[in-house]
């Protein structure tokens, strides 16, 4: 349920295993929101450190999501760019309450910022 | 380390207790595990507060070249994982036979049911005055080490005693450390255990030109030094200054616990072959026995040892017959090897080779044609041929006159080949020194998927310590694999030991069915692979599944699970299939509709001849795709590892030159052909003519039409590196140019490896292997192009119209929308 700290964003199984959706702001970045094979959710901003490719459209593995402009591998627990790369990408909070999918407001409103 | 008793009531086994926690007591419960795991309960007791570590390579340790982490043997994990307790900076004091008990030092008792000794060496300190100050010490174990390096740090000089392997290597260290070192040697010539004469002047130049002083002839007085040691005083009455000096005169087997206890001993513990002691429940082995007389200070009999002793306590006794030894000075940059015996003498043969300009001296010994003994100083490739013919007492009268040229010259190659002279070792040929792995081991351990450096470092451990065998080891698996593995590790990615062939040959050998499966079955290291193994490894079982398989699109490239381009600011660009680069007004008309409808910024014509719709947002596409399948249009792949255009030139319909109907086959092998998934990008080009205006001779699959038919090219490519095709082979039907191209096309989609194109391809298998498969095998061929067809059978489904029709829509339509206004509205 959304609250003033949690925004409501749809059910867990709405995202593929090993796979993402997006939630659009307007006015800014869209939320990538990623679902692990081990069944983790986590969200960042759907945006690469490096030139900006949408993350939500890359490969998960792990944790990790590998961006689909150059390959970047990025943590999707903590937004920083693995390997050699450096660089990171916000991360948003992320809770699930029976089976709805909550992300926090406040890191959200902060990509539009 | 606190002991960790593992005994519980329900443990009946019997129980191994072993004194000594280093290379010998743990090589042997190594062999032990590797017969049967499950036979003895096991507990090692170690004087050293560390776990098992190699110990030979502590002079590369000193030397900087290597970290104590880097010489770990079995680290805690490994002891935990096979149920071994450690007891670990408590030694074992005192073996009471008659009780079948051993007590520490700390004073824990621990009964036995067998009891392995394993004590090693002791160093020999020269009973001289001064031997017990502060800063002598002696160059056995890490703690040995480490006041070395403590008293590097210092600065200053020092003397080491001793100029045998062990003293060498340690000046060797302490000299790179930064400290002024002498090194004092009582007899004539330095390491005259292991080296003649001529060898170890040799090697005394080569120290001495690194600023090491060396002493020959040199006997020891005394140790002088008030509080600490300050100098050392020589019998001659020359004093040198020091302020650590590392005593390495020699070592003597460790054999004080089985004395007190009543074992027999005489210059080690005497053991039979199996390696049992005068007591039937004791055995013993490494550097503390006596074997047939004979006792050891090298590391390699007691690999030998081990083997005897874990055959014996399984109950499958083999028997240990002694090792012939050869040493190797680990001192980078100096190359030395010795093997058997040089003493020379009546009825021995020396052959010898001296290249002074380029610092070589090979003495080979020989008597009754045999080889008896080597001494290989600047030049030690063929060491380990010369030992394996020593070892194996080869009969070497054929080989005599060629003999001391190495093995390629004898063996009638001429010119060097290593890899034939590492071909030419017998299985049983010893390849690393260090951890007692022998070619036949190297060998099965590849075979068994390790294809890369760091898989058979991993596994086998060869070249994993001293790294000097690492070139046998490449070698071997350049032999093993073929050629192409020496570009280095080969492996699909860092998920997998497995390159892509093997990966590929198992999924079919084992009928593996999904990326789960062979992830299971090939031992994945990571839980669901990555990005680089997860898309080969979809195409791998679509390509051997056609039908069947279920294509994963978590497991495929943005562009391929979206139908279009990704562009560098997210959008996408679409373009639409036209055949043979023809289209037409309806096309035409519906191309320049969707360009107004979505605002698509920019429209192109492509290299393939045909148009790129740029600037569509992901949530557009399906009713872009909608709007362009109404018009008959269909995905033009553009963004896939699969068939890209046909380009086609006018051809004898318009053009004056033209021969054929180049247009008409093109879009004939298009309408064949396009859907199915590859390796990597395929394109296809058919001209009408030798003046070649659609470029299909820089195309995967090339057709150029002639009066008298259709030549057909394949392999080529423009990209980075222009690569022109090679010509397969003349057709004179299009039947048979259309089934050539959709057998060579199977024959690629087969055993080209992931994202490699038909270009690198061709180059790595040769032209003329395409041409066996493709040309001159008509039922091959045949049987190839009945797979492409049935394969596409399945792949001709146009995504866009299943896309538009609201499959997978997940993929294009946000989860939820946030609107920050109305939120604070």
């Amino acid at each position: 349920m959304t609250t003033a700290e949690w925004l409501d964003i749809g059910w867990v199984d709405q995202i593929p295993v090993r796979g993402s959706r997006t939630v659009q702001v307007e006015g800014g970045d869209d939320i990538a929101v990623f679902r692990t094979a081990e069944g983790k959710v986590f969200a960042l901003r759907d945006r690469c450190p490096h030139k900006h490719g949408r993350l939500s459209q890359g490969i998960v593995h792990g944790r990790a999501v590998a961006c689909p402009l150059h390959n970047w591998r990025i943590s999707l627990s903590t937004g920083e760019a693995l390997g050699e790369d450096k660089g990171c990408t916000p991360t948003v909070p992320v809770k699930i309450d029976a089976g709805r999918v909550l992300i926090c407001r406040a890191s959200t409103l902060k990509a539009a910022a | 380390m606190e002991h960790r008793p593992i005994k519980t009531d329900a443990d009946t086994r019997d129980h191994l207790v072993v004194i000594g926690n280093g290379m010998a007591g743990c090589r042997a419960v190594e062999e032990l595990l590797a017969r049967d795991p499950a036979r003895y309960r096991v507990t090692i007791f170690g004087a050293e507060p560390r776990v098992n570590y190699n110990r030979i390579m502590l002079s590369p340790v000193l030397a900087g070249e290597k970290s104590f982490d880097d010489i770990v043997i079995n680290d805690a994990e490994w002891y935990a994982a096979n149920g071994i307790a450690l007891v670990a900076g408590d030694p074992v004091a005192q073996i009471d036979r008659a009780a079948k008990t051993v007590t520490t030092r700390g004073g824990s008792t621990e009964s036995y049911d067998r009891l392995l000794i394993a004590t090693g060496s002791d160093p020999f300190i020269i009973p001289v005055p001064g031997k017990d100050l502060p800063g002598v010490i002696a160059f056995r174990d890490m703690d040995d080490v480490d006041t070395m390096l403590a008293a590097a740090d210092a600065g200053g000089d020092a003397v080491v005693i001793g100029g045998g392997l062990l003293g060498l290597e340690a000046a060797h260290g302490l000299s790179l450390r930064g400290m002024k070192v002498t090194v004092i040697h009582l007899m004539p010539t330095l390491m005259e255990r292991q080296l003649d004469e001529a060898a170890g002047w040799l090697l005394k130049q080569a120290l001495e030109g690194r600023g090491q002083t060396i002493l020959t002839g040199a006997d020891t007085a005394a140790i002088v030094g008030d509080a600490k040691v300050e100098g050392v005083k020589l019998k001659d009455g020359t004093l040198i200054p020091a302020s650590l000096v590392v005593m390495a005169v020699g070592i003597r087997p460790s054999v004080a616990l089985a004395r007190d206890a009543g074992l027999a001993v005489g210059r080690g513990i005497q053991v039979d072959d199996h390696m049992v002691t005068s007591d039937p429940a004791v055995l013993a082995v490494g550097e503390c026995v006596e074997h047939d007389g004979q006792v050891y200070g090298l590391v390699a009999p007691l690999w030998d040892m081990c083997r005897s002793l874990a055959d014996g306590l399984v109950e499958k006794p083999t028997g240990y017959r002694g090792s012939v030894t050869s040493t190797k000075l680990k001192v980078s940059g100096i190359d030395v090897f010795s093997a058997g015996d040089f003493s020379g003498g009546d009825g021995c043969e020396d052959i010898v080779l001296r290249d002074a300009s380029r610092g070589v001296y090979k003495r080979v010994i020989v008597r009754d044609d045999r080889i008896v003994g080597a001494v290989l100083y600047g030049d030690t490739a063929d060491g380990s041929w010369y030992f394996d013919l020593l070892k194996k007492q080869e009969d070497v009268s054929e080989l005599r006159d060629l003999l001391i040229f190495g093995q390629s010259f004898a063996s009638g190659g001429g010119a060097a080949d290593p890899k034939a002279a590492v071909a030419a070792l017998s299985d049983d040929a010893e390849i690393c020194g260090c951890n007692g792995v022998t070619k036949g081991q190297v060998v099965s351990c590849i075979a068994k998927g390790a294809h890369s450096l760091d898989a058979v470092r991993g596994t086998c451990k060869a070249s994993a310590s001293c790294g000097s065998c690492t070139g046998l080891v490449e070698n071997l698996l350049a032999l093993t694999l073929g050629d192409d593995v020496q570009a280095g590790p080969k492996t699909m990615c860092k998920c997998t030991s497995f390159g892509h062939d093997d990966v590929r040959r198992e999924i079919v050998a084992q009928a593996m069915r999904s990326i789960p499966e062979v992830m299971q079955k090939l031992h994945w290291t990571t839980p669901d692979g990555c990005s680089s193994c997860r898309p080969a490894l979809n195409y791998y079982l679509l390509c051997a599944l056609p039908g069947d398989y279920v294509d994963d699109q978590q497991s495929r490239f943005v562009n391929e699970r979206m139908h279009a381009n990704i562009q560098k600011d997210g959008t996408y660009s679409v373009v639409p299939r036209m055949w043979g680069g023809l289209t037409n007004p309806t096309e035409l008309r519906a191309i320049a509709d969707v360009v107004e409808k979505f605002n698509a910024p920019m429209v192109k014509v492509t290299g393939g001849q045909r148009l790129d719709i740029f600037g569509i947002k992901k949530e557009d596409l399906p009713a872009v795709w909608a709007d362009l399948n109404a018009a008959g249009m269909v995905s033009g792949h553009a963004y896939g590892k699969s068939l890209r255009t046909v380009k086609t030139c006018v051809g004898s319909e318009w053009c004056r030159f033209g021969t054929q109907d180049s247009t008409g086959l093109g879009v004939k092998i298009e309408r064949m052909s396009w859907g199915s998934w590859m390796p990597h990008k395929f394109k296809i080009a058919v001209s009408g003519c030798p003046r070649n205006c659609a470029e299909a001779t820089i195309k995967d699959f090339g057709i150029v039409c002639v009066d008298s038919g259709y030549e057909l090219h394949v392999g080529g490519n423009g990209g980075i590196h222009v690569r022109a095709t090679d010509l397969l082979c003349k057709v004179a039907t299009e039947q048979e140019a259309m089934d050539y191209c959709a057998a060579f096309i199977q024959l690629y989609r087969e055993e080209a490896r992931y994202l490699e194109r038909t270009a690198p391809w061709i180059e790595r298998v040769g032209v003329d292997y395409v041409k066996a498969r493709i040309a001159d095998d008509p039922a091959g061929r045949e049987a190839l192009r009945a797979r492409f067809l049935y394969a596409q059978s399945f792949s001709q489904d146009d995504p866009w119209a299943q896309r538009a029709e609201g499959a997978e829509r997940e993929h294009h339509a946000p989860m939820a929308r946030f609107t920050p206004q109305e939120e604070l509205a």
